[in-house]
């Protein structure tokens, strides 16, 4: 058996709704941004899925897309894993129920 | 014709502006720097300056001219450009020469100023300007220099600013020549409306050649004067003469350079230049502007004339002097000798610059002393000043034979006798010769000869680097008397563009010995009349003028400058303070009152429409708002602030196209 | 590609992905994260994209996963405490989840095989980035430097 476009796919979307799952109902900060990593790097599994089987590129442009989207999650990552110390010092807490200085 | 010099010949100007540009970013400590780039900026402006003279003189009558655009609006191309011809070139020579000698000198006469390196950045600026002013063959670019000319004389006037005397001068001066300005702009105005260019020469489209002269017919005469109003203004002639002698709160410098030699001859220098405007139609050689410019010429050159006999400042006299000097020119151009006029401009140049550079001399000696009568005796304490002084005032008063300006007065004297509509200007000048002769051995006798006095008394000379341009400006003065003899009119020829020849017989005319009777009675009528000045003499105090002894109500007519100022004063001032007071006073009560009224009936008004804004509209206006705000109330409650909403939002949204897309598919 | 290869990797990826997710210690949760990202970069090279497995190994597992854990460390204080569950945020991702397979499973043109191509050598990659994209690559720098400084302002002490 030899595995389809259509799994990885499947792989991936599957991925991508663990890391929601994550950032969506973990109260933790920094759950939150391991589970926007992990969207992010199945986007990038898709990325990668489609350009091996879209045929010969020239130049390999999902790959590019991929390096530069890992880039930019790195740093997306410092960023804000800074901004959760900084949050820390501030109100030490990083339960982000309690952020909500900018509620209605 | 043209040639390669034309199109290089910017770079003349170009020197001293790069050089005044470095020299303002310059500390003031820098002095030595600044006089250096100073000079060296002058040195390479008279060096190009005497190529440029080499090259125009390979022909007769050469001119050569560069034309370049500087903008274009719509379909209309506004163009510059550069000229060299002989008048330009000797213009050149002369400018530079006479400011190469100045800056030297300025050296060592501002050595214990602590604005050095302004004053010498303003020098070279003035000469850029003037140097441009010269080569312009536009009177578009010429009147740009002619400004920058401007500004800089008011600089220099004004820089010693913490004198108000030197703050007022340098106001009047500019204030003054603007008058003049005025009338040249009009003017240019006028004349490009007509023409449709503002170029001198322009391969016989330019607007002094023939063919815009079919175009401009009757209104030249107006054009022409409305230009002399400028070149009134810049020469001080009368009625605007007054700024000149008031210049001379200047330093010294500046007061040879640019309020005798160079600027104020910037007038002379555009009547001759646009001459053909002002000779357009002319009958046997007359036209109505040009008879205007010699009775403006001879009423200045008399009357400056008559008001320096009774000055008591050196500098003053030398001020009044170029006044009348200036009027003579005027004159020379205003009966048709253009290249006389010309030609004294030049020579003045030299001997003017030299006459002031010596009266700096002597005021240094004199430790900053200005006024004649408290000198005296300085032949013997400062030589070297006292002979140069003696070979300048001899060429002012027209001595012949050796000394330029004599035959140079020879030859305008000689144009104004030939003038067909009067011969009064003739005898005028002929006076004006006399006084001239007078004031100068006045001021000789007073400065030079008899005993110290107070302020002479622990004079010396002054250093060699003020010496050496006094030297350099008196050899320039004799040695320039060879090419002006009638004999061999070389710089005549030159100017008006004629192959020279020797004619040996033509040295001697009867004109040459009016002149030299002249000049001998006006001096010796000095001699006799001063012989006892600053020296008490029966019955009349040492300080006491002897003309002041023997006519005082003349002697304080002259001496209060024929009350010109005061006139103004009393005059067009006066009519100024009272149109600013009616002005204030409309203001104030008319305006203000029209004003107040409005605003009254505007509150009534508004008291109005109040009454019905509370009682009409603002019930409506607060149901809608109270409606608002509950909607708002309602929205923001979905703002919980908490990012994992957002998020899950973000979430739902994206399900939500995700299966409209599947759907659609 | 290997089937057999592919079924493990993605039970392993998945696994780890979901305890990631879902452990209540953070620092389990960081460490099985890193696991998953593993999991990811063998799919990569499965897939051929050698030099970007190679890239996410370095940079995820190599930086951001000891970042996550130095960040679980400076905030210990807090990080002990169980901050809850959100039922709601689950059932959005299960939702989601559903509506993924569904619209891939819905599409029969993604039932392809992969096509045999050369293999992609970090020269080309290298060439590609220097030339047609090394307007996008400066970029980038200037983000990651821009982030850099940006991080370690907001970490910066507050001074009084």
């Amino acid at each position: 058996m030899t595995p389809t476009l259509q799994v990885f796919l499947l792989v991936s979307a599957a991925l991508f709704s663990i890391g929601l799952l994550a950032a969506l109902s973990r109260r933790h900060a920094i759950f939150i941004l391991i589970g926007i990593e992990m969207m992010l790097a199945a986007a990038n599994l898709n990325f990668i899925a489609f350009w091996r089987f879209g045929g010969e590129h020239q130049p390999p442009i999902g790959v590019i897309i991929a390096l530069f989207s890992i880039a930019i999650a790195a740093a997306e990552a410092a960023v804000g894993l800074a901004m959760v110390i900084a949050v820390y010092r501030h109100y030490r807490t990083t339960n982000v129920d309690q952020f909500d200085r900018l509620h209605g | 014709m043209n040639s390669w010099v034309v199109a290089y010949l910017w770079w003349i100007p170009a020197a001293p502006f790069a050089a005044s540009l470095v020299i303002l970013s310059l500390s003031n400590a820098r002095r030595k720097s600044a006089a250096a780039l100073a000079v060296a900026g002058q040195a390479l402006a008279l060096a190009m300056s005497m190529v440029a003279f080499a090259v125009s003189m390979q022909a007769p009558g050469f001119r050569a001219v560069q034309n370049f655009t500087w903008f274009t609006f719509g379909e209309q191309a506004l163009r510059l450009g550069f000229v060299l011809d002989p008048l330009a070139a000797a213009m050149l020579v002369m400018i530079a020469l006479v400011g190469l000698c100045i800056f030297v000198f300025s050296i060592g006469y501002m050595a214990e100023d602590k604005n050095f390196t302004r004053f010498f950045a303003y020098l070279s600026f003035f000469s850029g300007a003037m140097l441009g002013l010269v080569i312009a063959n536009s009177l578009l670019l010429l009147f740009i220099f002619w400004e920058l000319v401007g500004l800089a004389s008011y600089l220099l006037i004004g820089f010693w600013i913490q004198k108000p005397s030197a703050a007022a001068a340098a106001k009047k001066a500019f204030i003054t020549t603007r008058i003049g300005d005025m009338g040249l702009f009009l003017g240019m105005l006028w004349l490009y409306g007509r023409s449709g260019t503002l170029l001198f020469y322009d391969g016989g489209n330019g607007c002094l050649e023939s063919a815009s002269f079919a175009i401009l017919g009757a209104s030249t005469t107006f054009i022409a004067l409305l230009i002399f109003c400028g070149a009134a203004g810049k020469s001080g002639q009368f009625p605007l003469h007054v700024w000149l002698p008031d210049a001379m709160e200047g330093p010294t410098p500046v007061s040879a350079l640019i309020h005798a030699a160079t600027m104020v001859a910037a007038g002379v220098f555009l009547v001759a230049r646009v001459y053909p405007l002002f000779s357009l139609g002319a009958i046997n050689g007359v036209t109505s502007s040009l008879t205007v410019v010699v009775w403006i010429g001879i009423t200045t050159a008399l009357m400056a004339a008559l008001i320096a006999i009774a000055q008591p400042d050196i500098k003053r006299i030398l001020a009044y002097s170029t006044v009348s000097q200036l009027g003579l020119m005027m004159v020379s151009l205003g009966v048709g000798g253009v290249a006389a006029g010309i030609l004294h401009l030049l020579a003045h140049g030299f001997f003017k610059a030299l006459l002031f550079l010596g009266a700096g001399s002597v005021i240094h000696g004199c430790h900053g002393e200005q006024d004649i009568r408290k000198m005296g005796g300085l032949g013997r304490l400062m030589p070297v000043t006292f002979v140069t002084y003696a070979i300048g005032m001899m060429a002012l008063s027209g001595v012949p034979f050796f000394f330029s300006g004599g035959w140079t007065k020879e030859e305008i004297l000689h144009s104004t006798a030939n003038w067909p509509r009067s011969h009064l200007p003739y005898y005028l000048m002929l006076a004006g010769v006399i006084l001239t002769a007078l004031y100068m051995t006045r001021q000789m006798i007073y400065v030079f000869f008899g005993k110290p006095r107070v302020a002479a008394e622990r004079a010396h000379e002054s250093p060699r680097g003020m010496t050496m341009p006094l030297i350099v400006l008196a050899l320039g003065a004799i040695l320039l008397s060879v090419v002006l003899t009638p004999a061999w009119p070389w710089l005549h020829d030159y100017l008006v563009g004629e192959p020279v020849h020797f004619e040996f017989g033509r040295l001697i005319q009867p004109m040459l010995f009016i002149s030299l009777v002249l000049v001998g009675a006006g001096i010796a009528v000095g001699f006799w009349m001063y012989r006892k000045a600053g020296l008490p003499d029966r019955g009349r105090p040492a300080e006491v003028d002897p003309l002041e002894y023997a006519q005082p109500a003349l002697f304080r007519f002259l001496a209060n400058k024929i009350w010109i100022d005061e006139l103004y004063d009393r005059t067009v001032i006066a009519f100024s303070w009272m149109a600013a007071r009616l002005s204030d006073w409309m203001d104030r009560y008319f305006w203000d009152g029209l004003v107040r009224g409005l605003g009254g009936l505007g509150q009534l008004v508004g008291i109005f429409t109040t009454s019905i804004d509370e009682h009409g509209i603002n019930a409506g206006v607060d149901e809608t708002t109270a409606g608002t705000r509950g909607l708002g109330r309602l929205m923001s409650a979905a703002h919980s602030g908490q990012i994992q909403t957002y998020l899950g939002a973000v979430a739902i949204g994206m399900l939500a196209l995700l299966l409209l897309y599947a759907w659609l598919a | 590609m290997n089937g057999a290869a592919f079924i493990v990797i993605a039970i392993s990826t998945l696994a780890a992905a979901l305890a990631a997710a879902t452990l209540r210690k953070l620092m389990h949760a960081a460490l099985s994260f890193a696991a998953a990202l593993v999991g990811v970069a063998a799919f990569f090279f499965l897939l051929g994209a050698e030099f970007v497995g190679l890239a996410l190994v370095f940079i995820y597992i190599g930086a951001v996963a000891v970042l996550i854990v130095f960040t679980i460390l400076l905030t210990r204080r807090d990080t002990g405490k169980d901050h809850g569950f959100n039922w709601a945020g689950a059932i959005i991702a299960v939702a989601v989840f559903g509506g993924l397979m569904w619209a891939i499973l819905k599409t029969q043109s993604l039932v392809i095989v992969a096509p045999h191509t050369p293999a992609l050598t970090v020269k080309r990659i290298g060439v590609a980035l220097m030339t047609t994209y090394v307007w996008p690559l400066q970029c980038v720098g200037l983000l990651l430097t821009a982030a850099l400084i940006g991080a370690l302002i907001l970490v910066l002490e507050e001074k009084q």
